[in-house]
């Protein structure tokens, strides 16, 4: 009690400044220990692997001497927690470890791949964003009837199918019997390596070399993965959104609105929508971090080099560094994400400040 | 009482219960005759119990033994050479597989449910009650947790264990738990303060009692409906590991490991790969109509969203 009176008053003496940097190094501080908490995780599961680390170094045939030296190297002997400090000083030097699998550092085979995720997850999310918002408002708007309950089934079925499914459906209609799209991979074999890498986003390079023939050969590619990822999305933001949506039209401005005579599209398009945006970036944010997830599952189907193709691939060939590195950029992409939606939505609702 | 239906109706639907039974039992009835109205609901019900009977009596209804190869009738189109929804590339019904993955789907969807729930509840309670520094350790240890992509976390963890089922099962409900340690701790805080917790506490109630015969019942219904929810995507994320070779390991009938062998004939041999993905895809509906319809009877306040 006394430490809240407490707050109260410091905040009615000093400004509102004072209060937001304290928000802040709040969220600086948690933001911390989550991430602490997130390498322990990957920590622990390096640990606790049934493979033997110095072993997959030295080899079968080693003798005990060479087994114990590695040994020593790699710092096993030392205490545990002396070990994750040092962990935790590697990852945060950008230092994963060598992956076996393309013998480079992991980190470097992470810088190289993950602009194929983006470019996917990207091109999902804006997909999901233009449909699933007025798929939402409309749902809202015929509340109860046909449209309603096709758009909430609609969704339902994008929860209820494995995306990796839809994938290969999706790879058997539009590729194998349609011939509407580029099958797996980003593009055709005989375009791959023809463009200089400038952003790693084929989309965009080829552009960038002005070469409309690589392009449309690239958008054939992800045209289909990414409206999966988008369809998957599409749903949770159409769900969201119509709830939304449901609670702002009965407001009295709402009413105030149309009873002065403004058109049912601007009062439902301007002045509910608008209002809706604010928390509805939260849920965009959100469903970005969740595209990570099916792009993992969206990526072993399309053969797509992205994050999660390179972390399954290392996974079936016990790559261990390479497993944990991706898993650990995957998780602070995820909290970033996390947060900037929170940040985000201070910046933009005035009474979140 | 079961004799005669119409006194026993009348016994459900009394304004005047004579017992705390029959006011539970009148609750439950009103809640069954909401839940009917809804035909959604129902029909996500139905495939629900669907499920748990296919799984029951699948030696019965399956035509073939689901492992018994037969090479001379590999890759049998459905419906020809009496397999319903064709043969797989070793000649296995795909039907059969099907009938007999269910048991592994049950399986699966069983031990999450019976585990990941009451773990979370567990921290989510005790962090919400005791309030402080425990409940300060037990959420940042809930946001590690959350921190991550189900199935990227699910991944790491079955890489660290090794595949199979088991540890499948196990991975799902280690990442599983944290959303129902979120919602008992939020359902703990409301009702934390309320007089009849304080009548208990006067009455000389330790934390474990107040917290398991207290808090516990009142968390139930927002838990089971999240339960519900969940097992759509439990049985996806299993149908995910199963797909990427670390779930069920191949002679198993699991679905998503189904997927995963009929993947290399799809432009040729779709149906492969598409049967075991419908049952997945109608079995996981269920649980989300199922969900949706228990949230409207057991949660009023957001019913009708």
């Amino acid at each position: 009690m006394a430490q809240a009176s407490l707050d109260n008053g410091r905040r009615g003496l000093s400004a509102p400044f004072l209060r937001r940097l304290k928000g802040l190094a709040g969220a600086a501080v948690s933001l911390a220990v989550t991430m602490v908490g997130l390498l322990l995780v990957t920590f622990i599961i390096g640990r606790v692997m049934p493979i033997d680390p110095v072993l997959a170094v030295v080899g079968e045939r080693a003798t005990p001497e060479h087994y114990q030296q590695v040994y020593e190297e790699m710092g096993l002997d030392q205490p545990v927690i002396v070990q994750f400090v040092g962990y935790l000083g590697d990852v945060l030097t950008g230092d994963f470890g060598m992956s076996r699998l393309t013998a480079r550092p992991v980190s470097d085979d992470i810088v190289r791949v993950f602009p194929a995720t983006l470019e996917l997850a990207t091109l999902g999310l804006i997909i999901g964003v233009i449909l699933g918002v007025p798929m939402g408002v409309m749902a809202a708007v015929h509340q109860g009837r046909w449209l309603d309950h096709l758009v909430r089934l609609f969704g339902l079925f994008g929860y209820s199918m494995p995306i990796f499914w839809i994938g290969l459906i999706g790879l058997l209609v539009f590729y194998g019997i349609l011939g509407w799209v580029g099958g797996p991979g980003r593009l055709d074999i005989f375009y791959v390596d023809v463009i200089p890498t400038v952003t790693g986003l084929i989309l965009v390079d080829s552009l960038i070399a002005g070469d409309l023939t690589i392009f449309w050969n690239a958008v054939s590619h992800i045209a289909l993965p990414a409206s999966i990822l988008g369809y998957y999305s599409l749903a949770y933001i159409s769900r969201m959104t119509r709830s939304f949506m449901l609670e702002e039209l009965g407001k009295e401005y709402v009413t105030t609105a149309r009873v002065k005579g403004l058109s049912e599209r601007a009062v439902i398009w301007r002045h509910a929508l608008g209002n809706v945006m604010i928390p509805l970036i939260t849920v965009i944010a959100l469903s970005y971090a969740n595209l990570l997830e099916g792009s993992v599952l969206t990526e072993t189907v399309f053969a797509w080099p992205g994050l999660g193709l390179y972390i399954t691939t290392a996974l079936l060939s016990a790559d261990m560094n390479a497993v944990l590195g991706g898993t650990v950029v995957v998780g602070l992409i995820f909290v970033g994400l996390n947060m900037f939606s929170d940040i985000l939505y201070k910046l933009v609702d005035p009474r979140a400040r | 009482m079961s004799g005669d239906t119409e006194t026993w109706r009348q016994w459900l639907t009394t304004d005047t219960p004579r017992s705390r039974q029959q006011a539970r039992l009148a609750q439950l009835y009103l809640g069954w005759l909401n839940f009917r109205s809804n035909p959604l609901a129902m029909l996500g019900f139905l495939i629900i119990a669907a499920l748990v009977v296919v799984a029951a009596i699948a030696p019965l209804i399956a035509t073939h033994d689901p492992s018994a190869l037969d090479l001379g009738s590999r890759l049998t189109p459905p419906g020809e050479g009496g397999y319903l929804l064709g043969s797989d590339e070793l000649g296995r019904d795909i039907y059969s597989r099907i009938v007999h993955g269910a048991k592994i789907t049950l399986f699966i969807v069983a031990l999450v449910a019976l585990t990941a729930p009451v773990f979370g509840l567990l921290v989510g309670t005790a962090a919400g009650y005791l309030g402080g520094w425990v409940d300060l350790v037990l959420m940042r240890f809930t946001d590690i947790f959350l921190a991550f992509p189900r199935l990227v976390l699910a991944l790491a963890f079955v890489a660290a264990l090794g595949a199979g089922i088991e540890n499948a099962i196990l991975a799902i409900a280690l990442t599983a738990w944290p959303p129902y340690a979120r919602i008992a701790r939020a359902e703990t805080l409301t009702i934390r303060r309320a007089d009849y917790i304080a009548a208990i506490q006067l009455q000389g109630a330790g934390a474990m009692r107040i917290i398991t015969g207290h808090i516990w019942p009142l968390c139930m219904s927002s838990i089971i409906i999240r339960m519900t929810l969940d097992m759509a995507g439990v049985i996806l994320t299993a149908a995910g590991l199963g797909f990427l070779g670390l779930g069920a390991q191949p002679p198993l009938p699991e679905w998503g490991a189904m997927i995963s062998s009929g993947r290399k004939f799809i432009l040729d041999h779709w149906w492969v790969a598409t049967m075991p993905g419908v049952a997945i895809f109608i079995v996981s509906l269920g649980f989300n109509l199922l969900g949706d319809g228990l949230r409207d009877v057991l949660d009023p306040k957001r019913g009708g969203q």
